[in-house]
Order: structure tokens, then sequence, then C-alpha cells
């Protein structure tokens, strides 16, 4: 028998997510960001959620939207502000859902070091500023240093270009960004793909994420491309 | 310290000025990484016997400058999440990839903006306490460049000096601005306090001295 990670719906590719999960969602800003998946959320109406993130959604489409539904009780990310965020800002300023944030850098090697097995590192980045409080730290060559612990998922969302049966995913330029290391550090990724290929078509020196960081595909050959979708007024659901 | 009379302010350089002193100061095949808003304009005036190439913290290196409307890919965007193009001999990576570049000293500028600059380097521009608090990159890019460059306004809005004895909003790094270039002068950290490299033609070092919460020398 044939490994073939390719789901045939969204019910069947969400079915294990459950309530109260920790999901981090891919993308920097909408390039790369699994709008689809979210979305399949929605409709399953999965609630309690803590989303780890770059942003926090736009408009009430995609991220935006599973907020504006209050699904999501906490957001892990490190830019909460954007001129066309919506749902977080409305749910933040009432006190409804709860903001952890950390420095870009240090999200994605929070991310990247789950993925290999490092439960934690110190790092420069935030010494001497309030997002330092109550992190141990340690000096190296005469320079301070904070401790940064790993940063898990039970699942990742993500988008990808190409995907072959095995889940071996490439991207699309900046689209790129969280992807790759989230699938790398959630026990399951689920992964939209755009254009499923046969084995053979997949350069092997042209691979981003390499399968084994993959546990789901499903093809979204048109994606909703969230400018166009906020420009033309749609929410979702 | 008090605000200034606005009767007596004095108008500095513009910020095409400023970005040109930016531009001028950064050598011949330098990875660089320009902050959003006013740094952005620095690329617009590297000489031509030079070669910057451009770093922008969401995976690409090599950003080249905003496309024309027909070109627009909103797949390639860069940190402030506009659309741009990738010139040859370009790259994308992850993230992670892509702040290894940052945190591992691999960046030799960064331009940013300030809010608050101190006397010994402490540089505030990330947060004014209100509001829903966003860091982004910044933290990450003043801890691991090479050269962190400030590119601001002397004075607030309300007519405060930026720079300062000790910062009062909350940090995104300390000890860690190498250089300030403002309206009024072009000024280094050092441990004597803001040392003047460039003092605007129209200003004098008495005047630069009442608009600066700290001590200025030349």
């Amino acid at each position: 028998m044939q490994i073939n990670k390719i789901k045939k719906d969204m019910t069947e590719i969400l079915s294990d997510v459950f309530d109260g999960a920790t999901i981090m969602v891919g993308g920097f800003g909408e390039a790369g960001s699994p709008i689809e998946l979210l979305h399949g959320l929605i409709d399953k109406g999965t609630k309690d959620l803590t989303i780890i993130a770059n942003n926090s959604g736009n408009g009430r489409v995609g991220l935006g939207a599973l907020i504006g539904q209050r699904q999501v009780k906490k957001v892990i990310c490190s830019f909460a502000r954007s001129a066309k965020g919506v749902t977080f800002p409305e749910l933040y300023n009432r006190g409804e859902i709860e903001l952890e944030v950390v420095p870009q850098g240090t999200l994605a090697e929070r991310i990247r070091a789950a993925g290999s097995g490092i439960p934690g590192f110190y790092t420069a980045t935030g010494v001497g500023t309030p997002l330092a409080e109550g992190k141990e730290e340690k000096i190296f060559n005469g320079k301070k240093y904070i401790l940064e612990e790993a940063l898990k998922a039970d699942f990742a969302f993500v988008k990808a270009e190409t995907s072959d049966r095995y889940g071996n995913l490439t991207y699309n330029k900046t689209a790129r960004n969280f992807n790759p290391i989230m699938c790398m550090a959630a026990d399951k990724s689920l992964v939209q793909v755009k254009n499923i290929l046969e084995p053979s078509e997949i350069n092997p020196e042209h691979v981003i994420t390499p399968g084994i960081f993959v546990q789901s595909l499903i093809n979204i050959e048109n994606p909703i491309i969230e400018t166009n979708a906020i420009e033309e007024g749609m929410t979702y659901p | 310290m008090t605000n200034i009379n606005t009767n007596d302010l004095i108008k500095g350089w513009d910020r095409n000025t400023i970005a040109s002193k930016i531009a001028n100061d950064l050598p011949h095949s330098s990875y660089v990484n320009l902050g959003i808003g006013m740094p952005e304009l620095v690329s617009q005036y590297i000489k031509e016997d030079r070669e910057i190439i451009y770093h922008s913290e969401n995976g690409l290196l090599g950003m080249g400058p905003s496309p024309n409307e027909n070109e627009i890919d909103l797949d390639l965007i860069n940190a402030g999440k506009k659309p741009v193009t990738i010139l040859p001999g370009g790259s994308f990576c992850h993230h992670a990839d892509s702040f290894s570049m940052i945190r591992g000293g691999h960046i030799d500028y960064c331009v940013l903006g300030a809010m608050e600059i101190s006397v010994t380097g402490d540089l505030a521009n990330w947060s004014t306490g209100k509001g829903i608090p966003a860091v982004g990159g910044a933290m990450d890019l003043v801890a691991g460049a090479k050269n962190v460059f400030v590119m601001t306004q002397h004075l607030t809005k309300d007519r405060k000096p930026k720079l300062v004895q000790k910062c009062t909003l909350p940090l995104t790094g300390a000890g860690v601005v190498s250089r300030i270039y403002s309206d009024y002068a072009v000024l280094d950290i050092t441990d004597n306090g803001f040392k003047v490299i460039q003092l605007n033609e129209d200003i004098t070092i008495e005047y630069l001295q009442s608009v600066t919460d700290g001590n200025i020398y030349q």
C-alpha cells in the first residue's frame, strides 16, 4: 500500500482538531495564510483555541473571522496591530481575548527550537525591555542574554504552493515565512496546497519542507486572496 | 525639560536630505535592513558607485523597489506587508533563517525610527505604553544588527526632545544605537554623551544643546 497524505475534504482533514487545542497558523499578513483551513474550523465550530501566528488577522476573513466568531481565547504573536485588523482589537479592547507578545525573531526561533527538540535557548533579543520580565538571565562572554522556551503546538495550519502525496512542500516567494518551521513544531501539520504533483515531478533539490514534517494535505486550487476579499466586503461565515 | 517655544524653532533638514546622508554612510556591498516608514527613503539615495543588498525580515534578501500596478504579487511583500519586487541575485528563506541573518549578526546596518533615544544608546520605538502592544522584529534588529542607525526628527510633535538622558517609554533595546540622524544633526553615541558628527548649517551647538536632554559635545 502507498503512503498518501491527501485527504478528500475539509471534514476529514480537520477531524482530529479538538476544543482547547493550540494551533500554529502560518502566514505573514495574508501571504501564506491558510484561509480555507481557518474557514473549515469556523464551520466545525472548534472553540477555546490558542493561536500562534505572526499577526492577528485582517477584516472578517481567515484568522480575523475565526477570532470574530469567538473561537479563540488567546493569541501568541509578534504584531497584533494591523491597519485592516477588526476583530482582534474589538475583543482585546473589551478584555475578551488574551495576548502574549513575542519579538518576531524570538517567535520564529521558539518554533524552530520546538521542531528540533531544543527545549530552550538564550538570546540577546529583548534584554533590558519589558518583554524580558520574569525571564532567567545569563552572561556569556560579558554580554547579557535571556532564556526563551520552545513553543509547541497540537496542530499547524499551513499554506503551500505544491506538494506530492508524501507532503514534500514548496512555497511561493514570501508566502513561505513561518510555514516550514510550523510544520516542524506541531504534532500534526495540516497543509492546504494549490497544486498536487506526482512525486517524480518535484525535484528533490527544490523541496523546502520534507514530507516527514507533514501529516495531512488538502488541495485548494484557488485560495481566497485576502486583500481582494476584504475590498469586496467578504465576511465569513 | 520644558517644551520648546514653537516660535523659536529652526527648520532642519527635510527627510530626503536626512535619507541621503544615511545613504552616503552605507558602504558598498553592505547588507541592510531598512525599517518601515521614513527609513525606506534611504534606498532612493544610494550612489551609483555602490551596491547595497536589502533584507526584509519576512524572508526576502535582495529586495527591489515597488512593482508597477500590473505586476503586483501579494505573495511578494515586504515587512510592512506592501508589495515589492526581488532583484536578480535575490533569495527567499523561511522566518527562522531570515531572523538568523539578523540575530546571528549578519546584517551590517539597520535603519529604524525612534520615539526616544537615550544618551547611552537605549532605544524606545515600539510602544507608547497605550493600545495593543505590537513589537514585530524591532527588538531582534536592534539586538542583532552590527550597526543600528536611527533616523528621526530631533523633537516630538509636541516639541519635546527625543534625545534624552533616560527613556521614559518601554525600551526596544538597551545600549543598542550607534548613530542618530536627525533634522538638526548627525550624532554618535559615546561614553561622554552625544557626539556631534555633523551640525545642520542653520543652527548652533548651543541651540542643539537647548533642544537635547543630554550632554552634547563636538
